[in-house]
């Protein structure tokens, strides 16, 4: 299970999210015009790319909170159809993570954490409470379980959003720059987080713009622009020698910024 | 601007009242031409209508009607049937408010004091009198027992108070399906029903049916599909197109012809209906100003998380947007209480129409004034006990989502 580097276009069981040649229209637009790729099983993938370039559309297809209009996605083996039992399969096997938290207001932090466990898996509140405690620990603010997501800082926030997401025992995880909004002071202990979760052998999909995080833990790279894949690769090929003129210039605004 | 200068004596109540005279009342100078005006006419006003309470009017038509003010025409010696309804609603608002609020003592302690005083001052007969201080102490017992069991009790009391719904009807008019005995000797026409009960009953029965009308058609006026947005908007703005007169002349007048010619619509049933579907309306418009509030992440998270539609309306979307619109509703709800004086035109007769016919009696003849005082009375100190209500949920609301 733990084979971790191969090329990504070698189709075999391993894949656990199969994109082939989807496209993402807005009226006229075209967000996405023609993605293919594949994210194996226990893969940490980081999409970086310019702004506007269809980065959030496309971890958004993922979860089908964007309908694709052309190709297939694939995701543990279940096409992603208009089919509404699908898309609902599909969501409990995805967590994902948003930058602005979308923490419901209303409830608790634990709330928050047991809510789709007790709702959507049928679970007894107590078993969902005992693991919300644990992931709760696992982000480090088990300490805040009874307060509101109103009370915490940001990065305590965007902490619990992802436990939130993990309690629903997800095989993938989707990230859509989960650091971007929060103060620089945040931004180390929700990655923290992130980089014990991809050691932990999660699928992991992120969107950032933190370089160093990508260097350090991804597996791959996917670098987008105006919809489409310009070049992935391993980190090693893209901090070395990117072999596009976009790619180079991207890179060096970003890391000279 | 002012002249004066700062001290840092503590000023004499004089001179307090002085300043707040002259900072609220008397700069700039405009505003002191204003007091000077005003002054002497309110004064005079009040003065007027004091001498008139205290020494003029004759209240002895309020006290001789009371009991047709409270119950309208309900035989009298029925009327023991309309305090076990208050007896009922009086123990579940104990119950909820021991549930809900525990061990406090302002509100008991204000319930007794009323139950005393008006024991010793209402005019009513002396049964009436224990009957009003059996109240009291019913909402004592009822709070006593709700702090005891607290949290526990929260969910039976909500199914309690929807339960006591169909009891208080049984219990006043003996409502069932006619192939059932009747459970009281006495049979009572709906149309016999009347006052402030009637008044009462009308509002809190219209706005909790309307309510799941109202969310439905706030959803459907949002949905995807076609024929439900279409429906919805077509109901809501007809509705609130037209006045409640007219729905209840609808209602009243339809309402037969959709139903089969051997059921009998009582008036008390069509005039509910009619009051539902009009506050439907203007409800839906209320809550989907709550929905249009909440952010589009909401749902996404929701999504995200593998609810479906019905899972992400109840959890999370409704319970917020219901918040928001908290204080809308209550005015809603206010505005129809006022408007159940309509449902005069189907022949019911609610608290302004019991008042007109107390005043058109011979003996009766020129104390308009004093009967509409009274009722008047009546409704403000309802609706603004709900307004006072409603600002304390909100501030309660905010409070715990800080
Ligand atoms: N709901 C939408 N309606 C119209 N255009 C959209 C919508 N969502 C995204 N877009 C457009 O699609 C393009 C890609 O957006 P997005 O995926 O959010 O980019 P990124 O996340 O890389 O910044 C942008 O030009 C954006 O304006
Ligand atoms: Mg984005």
């Amino acid at each position: 299970m733990t084979q971790q580097q191969s090329h990504p276009q070698t189709a075999n069981g391993d894949d656990i999210i199969i994109m082939e040649n989807v496209k993402k229209r807005f009226g006229d637009f075209w967000a996405l015009k023609g993605i293919t790729t594949r994210v194996k099983r226990q893969e940490v993938v980081v999409i970086i790319g310019p702004s506007g370039s269809g980065k959030s559309t496309l971890i958004r297809c993922i979860n089908h909170l964007e309908k694709h209009d052309e190709g297939r996605i694939i995701v543990d083996g279940i096409e992603l159809s208009h089919d509404v039992r699908n898309i609902e399969a599909i969501r409990r096997e995805v967590g994902m993570v948003f930058q602005q938290f979308n923490l419901f207001p209303h409830m608790t932090v634990l709330d928050n954490i047991t809510l789709a466990p007790r709702i959507v898996r049928k679970w007894p509140r107590e078993k969902a409470e005992k693991l919300a405690m644990e992931l709760l620990d696992r982000v480090g603010i088990a300490d805040q379980a009874h307060k509101y997501p109103g009370q915490l800082s940001g990065g305590q926030q965007q902490r619990v959003a992802i436990a939130r997401a993990l309690a629903m025992q997800p095989k993938i995880m989707l990230f859509d720059e989960p650091t971007s909004a929060l103060d620089p002071e945040m931004i180390k202990e929700v990655l923290d987080v992130m980089r014990e979760l991809a050691r932990s052998g999660m699928t992991m999909v992120v969107v950032t713009h933190e370089m160093g995080f990508a260097r350090e833990v991804a597996d791959r790279i996917i670098f987008m622009d105006a919809g489409q894949i310009v070049e992935e690769g391993t980190p090693e090929h893209f901090f070395t020698n990117p072999r596009h003129e976009r790619t180079k210039l991207f890179l060096s605004q970003i890391l000279h910024h | 601007m002012t002249t004066t200068t700062q001290t840092h004596t503590t000023p004499s109540l004089i001179t307090s009242i002085w300043h707040w005279l002259r900072d609220n009342l008397l700069t700039p100078w405009y505003n002191a031409l204003i007091t000077i005006i005003v002054t002497p006419i309110v004064a005079f006003v009040l003065y007027r209508i004091l001498a008139w309470i205290f020494f003029a009017a004759e209240w002895d038509v309020v006290k001789q009607n009371l009991r047709l003010f409270m119950v309208g025409p309900y035989p009298q010696e029925e009327l023991w049937r309309s305090w076990v309804t208050l007896g009922i609603v009086v123990l579940l608002s104990g119950l909820s408010w021991g549930a809900w609020r525990g061990r406090e003592w302002t509100a008991p302690i204000s319930v007794v004091v009323l139950g005393i005083l008006g024991a010793l001052f209402l005019p009513i007969t002396a049964a009436s009198k224990i009957n009003l201080l059996i109240m009291a102490a019913i909402f004592v017992g009822g709070q006593f027992l709700g702090a005891w069991k607290g949290e526990h009790l929260r969910k039976y009391v909500v199914w309690l108070w929807v339960l006591s719904f169909f009891i208080v009807l049984i219990i006043l008019w003996d409502v069932r399906p006619s192939s059932t005995p009747p459970f009281f000797e006495a049979n009572i026409p709906s149309g016999q029903v009347g006052g402030l009960t009637l008044t009462i009953l009308l509002a809190v029965i219209g706005i909790v049916a309307s309510f799941p009308i109202g969310v439905l058609l706030a959803l459907g006026r949002r949905s995807s599909l076609p024929v439900v947005k279409t429906f919805s908007i077509l109901y809501i703005e007809i509705i609130r197109g037209v006045p409640l007169v007219t729905v209840l002349w609808t209602a009243s007048l339809l309402l037969p012809l959709f139903l089969p010619s051997d059921i009998r619509v009582d008036k008390f049933i069509r005039a509910v209906t009619g009051i539902t579907l009009f506050s439907a309306a203007y409800l839906a418009e209320n809550v989907r100003g709550g929905l249009q509030a909440i952010p589009k992440g909401q749902y996404e998270a929701a999504q995200a998380l593998g609810l479906n539609y019905r899972q992400m309306m109840q959890y999370i979307i409704l319970p917020q947007a219901l918040r928001i619109v908290i204080p809308a509703l209550v005015g809603q709800f206010i505005a129809l209480f006022k408007d159940t004086t309509l449902v005069l035109i189907v022949g019911l007769l609610e608290l302004l129409a019991i008042a007109r016919s107390v005043i058109s009696q011979p003996e009766f003849i020129g104390l308009q004034r004093e009967v509409f005082v009274f009722i008047a009375l009546i409704y403000w100190v309802f609706s603004y006990s709900m307004s006072y209500t409603s600002r304390r949920i909100e501030e309660r609301l905010n409070v715990s989502r800080r």
